[in-house]
């Protein structure tokens, strides 16, 4: 089944929030949306000191199928983003929790964060989906 | 098969088709400026090394003339030699877009027929020929729906709401406008959610785009009660016409409520499909967006044929190309219509909802699962390749692959993403019953094939000049220019 590791939320758009040392969070796709979306063969990065608010888009990858939205798991500005990406976005592939990650928001409020799918939803709410067709 | 050297390898210094090149002339008309410095890199071959070439070229060509060419949401549908002979005569061809009105009566005469017609097969008040292309009448059409709204002093309309299984050029369409694009969900049936509907219109709304039949491949039943949800709020509706093969003179987008929608006259009116074109969107308004209309369009002024332009239009959105759209292409759409006749256009549904249906109840027989079971096919419908991923490690990308060997060009794959692994699959009116059989045991070889030596389906195709294709480095390091010093 999908590898959904325990540190990290989840949306139900598929992207992981991790909380840093430094309060911040760390956002990229899980392994369930890039698998879905096959190869991954471009990311477009957000603009480092944008504001965007929880669920609107914030970037784009796109892999050989597809075009898809990362949208913000919660609100604040952009801190950082992958630049590694660029050259090689097939990290998002090979280790989409690591390497793999998109970008940082400094969130205004980290409470946000409780709204977020756990693993076990999480899983629970991709079989969903997969059995919706 | 043959050495696929680039015409560029083949040139050698100096050689030429004496015959065919041009006498030269001055060009102590042209300032200095624009000259350039150096010849053009050109290659240097004879006539019949140049024939050979895109001869050879053309024979890898996957043409609906040579094989079954499924695509969902494209309608690749058989064009008619009858409609090119027409637009082939003479009197059309060789009209230069300057001539004057008065010797283009008859062109000018078929064009208007063509408007009245697609005016009345919309449903729709008025059309306007002159987007060259379906994203190009997408774009007008938004950008009359902004000339609407900033008429009537509305000024804060700037969301344009979209399904989320919406064609990509939807959005895409809205973002180049200066609007924000919302994405709306579809239910579990297919249908679009309605109280999430609700929920995002307001004063904020400046319109809705939808294809109906929908990208799911199946028939809005909700349409007339979203036309009313968006209509309440002071939004607009758009019909993208894509999918029109399924309902042409059955149901009219106007009698749906749309304001205004583009069609793919290349889909649906049967006009040369692929390789970029040449195409035609022309777009249908009701009454509140005639003012708005691209220009130009055809009129009748004093028993004559007229271009009618800004000064009759003057709210207008202004011209779309040098000068109407593509010409020929719309001789043909004409040509096919009145090949057609009312009757006609009655058929081109019956047949291609008919053959869906027949090839998704074949499919399903076969042991191939439809995404909406328990709706019925539109012109098109999508079956969902999941269980034969996870059972026999293949994708739908595989199958797609393997369906080449056979000489059938793949389904659409993978769109809409929403369903996994998927299959969209649109045969067109113009197949035999004996065609989709083909297919269907083409697909039921192929799964059988899965089962046993999955790597007839991972490692295909196997018999087409190219094998498989690195589509990842296609698109990581794309490089398309020839240079003389690359190997």
């Amino acid at each position: 089944m999908t590898n959904a590791p325990s540190d990290v939320k989840y949306t139900n758009t598929h992207e992981w929030a991790r909380i840093d040392e430094d309060q911040r969070v760390v956002v990229g796709i899980s392994d369930y949306a890039q698998n879905a979306l096959g190869d991954v063969v471009y990311v477009e990065l957000p603009e480092i000191g944008i504001e965007v608010s929880a669920s609107q888009e914030a970037g784009v990858v796109e892999s050989v199928k597809a075009a898809s939205d990362i949208y913000a798991p919660v609100s604040g500005s952009i801190v950082a983003a992958n630049e590694e990406l660029e050259n090689a976005p097939e990290l998002l592939n090979t280790d989409p929790y690591g390497d793999g990650w998109i970008f940082v928001i400094q969130p205004h409020d980290t409470g946000e964060l409780n709204a977020l799918l756990d693993a076990e939803s999480y899983v629970e709410f991709c079989e969903s989906e997969d059995e919706g067709h | 098969m043959k050495s696929e050297a680039t015409i560029f390898e083949r040139s050698r210094t100096n050689r030429a088709a004496g015959a065919q090149v041009p006498e030269a002339g001055s060009l102590a008309d042209i300032p200095s400026r624009f000259l350039r410095e150096s010849a053009p890199l050109l290659p240097e071959v004879s006539e019949l090394q140049a024939i050979r070439h895109y001869t050879n070229l053309s024979h890898q060509n996957f043409a609906i003339d040579r094989n079954f060419y499924p695509l969902g949401s494209c309608t690749m549908k058989y064009n008619p030699r009858g409609t090119h002979r027409a637009a082939s005569q003479p009197g059309f061809l060789n009209r230069h877009p300057l001539t004057p009105v008065g010797v283009s009566q008859g062109t000018l005469e078929c064009l208007f027929e063509l408007q009245e017609i697609l005016t009345i097969v919309t449903g729709m008040d008025a059309v306007s020929l002159a987007p060259m292309a379906g994203a190009q009448g997408e774009l007008a059409g938004l950008l009359m729906i902004r000339a609407y709204h900033q008429s009537r002093g509305d000024e804060d309309r700037d969301e344009i709401i979209v399904p989320t299984a919406a064609h990509g050029t939807n959005p895409a369409t809205a973002t180049m406008c200066g609007y924000k694009a919302t994405e709306i969900r579809v239910g579990a049936d297919g249908d679009v959610d309605l109280d999430h509907l609700r929920q995002l219109v307001g004063p904020k709304t400046a319109g809705i785009m939808l294809t109906n039949p929908s990208t799911c491949a199946v028939f809005e039943r909700q349409i007339v009660e979203m036309s009313q949800i968006v209509h309440d709020a002071g939004g607009l509706l758009y019909y993208d016409g894509a999918n029109l093969n399924a309902i042409l003179g059955k149901v009219c987008p106007g009698d749906m409520g749309f304001d205004v929608l583009h069609l793919n006259l290349h889909k649906t009116f049967a006009t040369p499909h692929g390789g970029g074109g040449p195409g035609a969107g022309p777009v249908a308004v009701n009454g509140r967006l005639v003012p708005f209309l691209p220009i130009p369009i055809v009129g009748q002024r004093n028993g004559q044929f007229e271009w009618f332009g800004e000064e009759e239009i003057p709210k207008t959105i202004g011209t779309l190309s040098a000068f109407m759209g593509n010409v020929g292409i719309l001789i043909r759409a004409l040509a096919y219509s009145m090949m057609l006749g009312r009757n006609g256009m009655n058929r081109v549904a019956d047949f291609a909802t008919l053959n869906a249906n027949y090839l998704a109840m074949e499919l399903e027989r076969a042991g191939f699962k439809l995404a909406y079971p328990t709706r019925k096919a539109t012109h098109e419908f999508l079956i969902t390749l999941d269980e034969e991923a996870k059972q026999f490690g293949v994708r739908a990308m595989d199958f797609a692959k393997r369906l080449l060997d056979f000489d059938i060009h793949a389904p659409t794959t993978y769109f809409p993403l929403l369903v996994p692994e998927c299959f969209l699959i649109e045969p067109t009116e113009t197949e035999t019953k004996e065609q989709l059989d083909e297919f269907v045991k083409a697909m039921m070889q192929i799964r059988a094939e899965a089962e046993t030596d999955p790597r007839m389906l991972t490692e295909a195709p196997h018999h087409q000049f190219k094998k498989r294709l690195d589509e990842v480095k296609a698109a990581r390091e794309l490089d398309l220019v020839w240079k003389p010093d690359s190997d």
